[in-house]
């Protein structure tokens, strides 16, 4: 049984070797360095793939991309940069972060704008509340709400009264 | 009565968000616009596949308005595009080859049997012209104009009723 265990083991292990070989090891002297290989390489999109960052996609324009990002880094070239030369080959597609441009301004203008948009109702709401609590009431109110605090009044009173006989 | 028309709104948000989401169904995800159009062909220095020793650059493209092609033997449907490729030609276009990431043998071997309907073939064993390219698949297509301006970006497979449809009036607009 013991023995089986162990072959499985082997088998798991040997079946996921393909996984491991889709995304190479990169060498880095700069840990800084390594770490902008990471983010950059988590924030751009792979275009052959429909919802893939190129950091875990084994299709071959992936790999040609992390690549170019490695070779850019070595040559000290700055993330806009390497974003920049991206875009210029395949487009805005391949950024996960939209830039903030004209035709963008929407998709990143709609939440703050619906954010505000909340806020705006919430303070209409409590001042709308607040303004009808501290309204004073009207004649015809006042004297219905009397008489039915006296009618509620007299009767608490018969109460008392009865529990004191 | 106003209040009762402030209840439609959480309805209305989702018939407007509905529709968006129903829209979404039937997009293509694959069908977008190409960073490359309105921008001249990348520069490249490399050989030809036919011949090692004769280097071509981006002047190659200049002077004539060229459909310019990236294949590779690996690929099946550049063997399906073939003979669209073959018909273009014959209907007077120029095309030029990009056979990306390939070897010169497998390219020369796919020409031998599927037809050459290219001027020259630029090899590009690296990938290197397609990535300026922004190719991410073959087959794609280039159209340049004659100042070696890329004017039109096809990505994918250029089906037979393409070349009468998309292709030629491409081509034709160009030229004038």
């Amino acid at each position: 049984m013991a023995r089986v265990s162990v072959w499985l083991l082997v088998l798991l292990a040997a079946m996921s070797l393909p996984a491991l070989a889709a995304v190479e090891v990169r060498q880095f002297d700069d840990p800084v360095l390594e770490q902008r290989y990471r983010d950059l390489t988590a924030t751009l999109r792979c275009p052959k793939c429909q919802n893939q960052a190129i950091d875990d996609s084994n299709s071959p324009i992936a790999g040609d991309m992390r690549e170019r990002v490695y070779q850019q880094l070595q040559q000290g070239r700055s993330d806009k940069e390497i974003l920049d030369f991206m875009v210029r080959r395949f487009g805005d597609y391949v950024l996960y972060n939209p830039r903030l441009e004209g035709r963008t301004l929407l998709l990143w203008g709609l939440p703050a704008a619906l954010v505000l948009l909340g806020i705006v109702l919430v303070i209409m709401l409590v001042r709308v509340r607040r303004d009808v609590a501290a309204r004073g009431l009207s004649e015809a109110e006042r004297t219905r709400l009397d008489a039915l605090v006296h009618r509620q009044g007299a009767h608490h009173d018969t109460a008392h009264h009865e529990r004191n006989e | 009565m106003k209040r009762r028309l402030l209840l439609l709104l959480p309805l209305l948000g989702f018939l407007v968000l509905g529709g968006f989401l129903y829209r979404g169904l039937s997009m293509d995800p694959s069908d977008r616009d190409s960073a490359m159009v309105a921008r001249n062909f990348p520069e490249f220095d490399l050989a030809t596949l036919a011949d090692p020793d004769r280097r071509v650059d981006a002047s190659l493209l200049e002077g004539e308005v060229t459909l310019v092609n990236v294949w590779g033997e690996w690929c099946p449907t550049c063997k399906q595009e073939m003979p669209q490729l073959l018909e273009l030609a014959e209907r007077g276009v120029r095309l030029v080859g990009v056979d990306y990431k390939d070897t010169r043998a497998k390219g020369r071997a796919f020409l031998d049997e599927f037809g050459n309907p290219f001027e020259v073939n630029i090899f590009d064993p690296e990938g290197s012209l397609g990535f300026d390219l922004g190719v991410y698949g073959a087959p794609e297509t280039f159209l340049v104009d004659v100042d070696g301006v890329i004017r039109y970006h096809h990505t994918g497979y250029i089906a037979p009723e393409d070349v009468s449809r998309v292709i030629m009036p491409e081509v034709k607009k160009w030229r004038e």
